[in-house]
């Protein structure tokens, strides 16, 4: 298992050499959006309307923050459950999205999309909300302030921690249940 | 007759709220410590590392443990013996909701299920009263991760299907969850009463401290061949694979009717943030 450190936009050669498991520190800007902003975001764009941010190359980090006491820039901030945003994935994929972040598993569309569009699928530790919100250092909502916790963040980030959960070939990180050590059918 | 201010009990709130969210509680801490011990794992060990340190963050910089601050569930029990005085008990307990997630800068995570507007102080909190000998007032506080919650069910299981079926439907749910509901979990189970009362008791079941043991030893074995059925699986922290898929299993078992078996599964991720206050 290999370990990178990459810049946001990424870019297909970034993606490529990605295989499950890897280990990466991710520098840049990346989006927050999770449920809400992601219906606010496919209304613009069945509008035929400008999104807030360039999808090209983009890295969107499925997150609610709390909000940011005084001296921070942002409060906690660790991934919220992915699934949840899956019929939204495979469009944002093919409309130039590189890479998501959140926790937990993923449809076979969204997977057959990453293949597709040379995406990759990250996961960042659950629940470790204060210790990754350490990584990022500056975050402005862009868009949908109205939406509180779940409004579009630019997020500078430095290192974040993440792994590669989903790669762009098909590799799955994520263990596959014992059923039968567990005695269930 | 002892009286009780409400203006205690919202402080008493406010505060079980902040220290709920920002400090995991001994017990918890101490089973995933002894789950760092058992793992081998790497990326076992590096998640369960982690969380620790996301613990001693949160103690000393006062930011919550996880961005999800849950909705606030509470079980109060009020003594008989009790009046309170300066208004209503419901309404105090939620003024403390608003006033510790506020001041905490904790996340507000209620909304409108079909609008999706959030109400924008936390509130309500979901708030389960029972009455009890005595002149006190015990409130119970959890701050209930949605991501978990998500992950729970209830089902009318048929008697015939027994303690087999049980088994099944919760191990079933489990490796079903996978790693969505941020294992390691615990799993609070209720069994018995009816559609409404076997969700009530799952969820009641998740306020036992990790380290109890049920007084009913037969309750007891069960509980602890579910959890080792479970962690058989191999989900493992965060789903990365390894020993640790649960944390504890806990269950309560109530009488139920003759032609029904009620089973809840109340999933909760290793960030079990209780707290409890006597008054
Ligand atoms: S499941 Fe629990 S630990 Fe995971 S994000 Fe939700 S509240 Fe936090």
């Amino acid at each position: 298992m290999a370990e990178y450190k990459l810049t946001t936009p990424l870019t297909d050669d970034d993606i490529v050499k990605l295989k499950a498991g890897d280990v990466v520190f991710l520098s840049g800007i990346i989006y927050s959006a999770r449920d809400a902003a992601h219906k606010k975001l496919f209304e613009l764009l069945d509008a035929g309307k400008e999104l807030p941010f360039d999808l090209a190359g983009s890295a969107i980090y499925y997150v609610g923050p709390s909000p940011a006491p005084p001296g921070r820039p942002i409060g906690a901030a660790g991934p919220t459950t992915s699934y949840r945003m899956d019929t939204y994935a495979p469009r944002l994929h093919a409309l130039g999205m590189k890479a998501s972040i959140g926790k937990g598993k993923r449809s076979d569309e969204v997977k057959a999309a990453m293949k597709e569009h040379t995406g990759v699928y990250f996961g960042a530790t659950g629940g470790a909300g204060a210790l990754l919100s350490n990584s990022i250092t500056k975050s402005t909502v862009i868009a949908f302030d109205e939406l509180g916790p779940e409004a579009v963040r630019e997020m500078h980030v430095e290192d974040f921690p993440l792994l590669v959960i989903n790669d762009s070939h098909g590799g799955e990180l994520y263990a596959v249940p014992d059923r039968e050590a567990a005695g269930i059918k | 007759m002892r009286t009780i201010q409400t203006s205690q009990i919202v402080d008493a709130v406010a505060a079980m709220c902040i220290k709920g969210n920002t400090e995991l509680p001994a017990d918890v801490r101490a089973r995933l410590e002894q789950a760092m011990a058992e793992e081998t794992a790497p990326s076992a060990k590096e998640v369960l590392r982690q969380l620790l340190e996301n613990a001693d963050l949160a103690m000393n910089t006062k930011l919550p443990l996880c961005q999800d601050c849950g909705l606030a569930v509470f079980f109060v029990e009020v003594g008989d013996d009790v009046r309170i005085e300066g208004g209503n008990l419901r309404d105090a307990i939620n003024d403390g909701v608003r006033k510790g997630y506020g001041e905490g800068f904790l996340r507000k995570s209620a909304c409108d299920p079909l609008t999706r507007a959030n109400t924008g102080d936390g509130t309500p909190a979901i708030i389960h009263f029972d009455f009890v000998p005595g002149d006190k007032l015990k409130l119970v506080y959890m701050a209930k991760g949605g991501g978990s919650e998500n992950m729970s069910r209830v089902t009318m299981l048929a008697p015939a299907q027994g303690w087999e079926g049980i088994k099944q439907f919760v191990i079933n749910r489990v490796a079903e969850a996978g790693p969505n509901p941020c294992p390691p979990t615990v799993i609070g189970i209720g069994i018995g009463g009816t559609f409404d009362h076997a969700a009530k008791i799952a969820k009641k079941s998740l306020m036992r401290r990790l380290d109890d043991t049920h007084p009913d030893p037969d309750i007891a074995a069960k509980e602890k061949e579910l959890e080792e059925a479970i962690n058989r699986l191999g989900i493992g922290p965060m789903g990365l694979g390894g020993k640790t898929t649960t944390l504890s299993v806990k269950m309560t078992v109530e009488p139920c009717h003759l032609a029904s078996l009620p089973l809840a599964v109340n999933v909760q991720c290793h960030s079990q943030r209780h707290e409890e206050v006597i008054l």
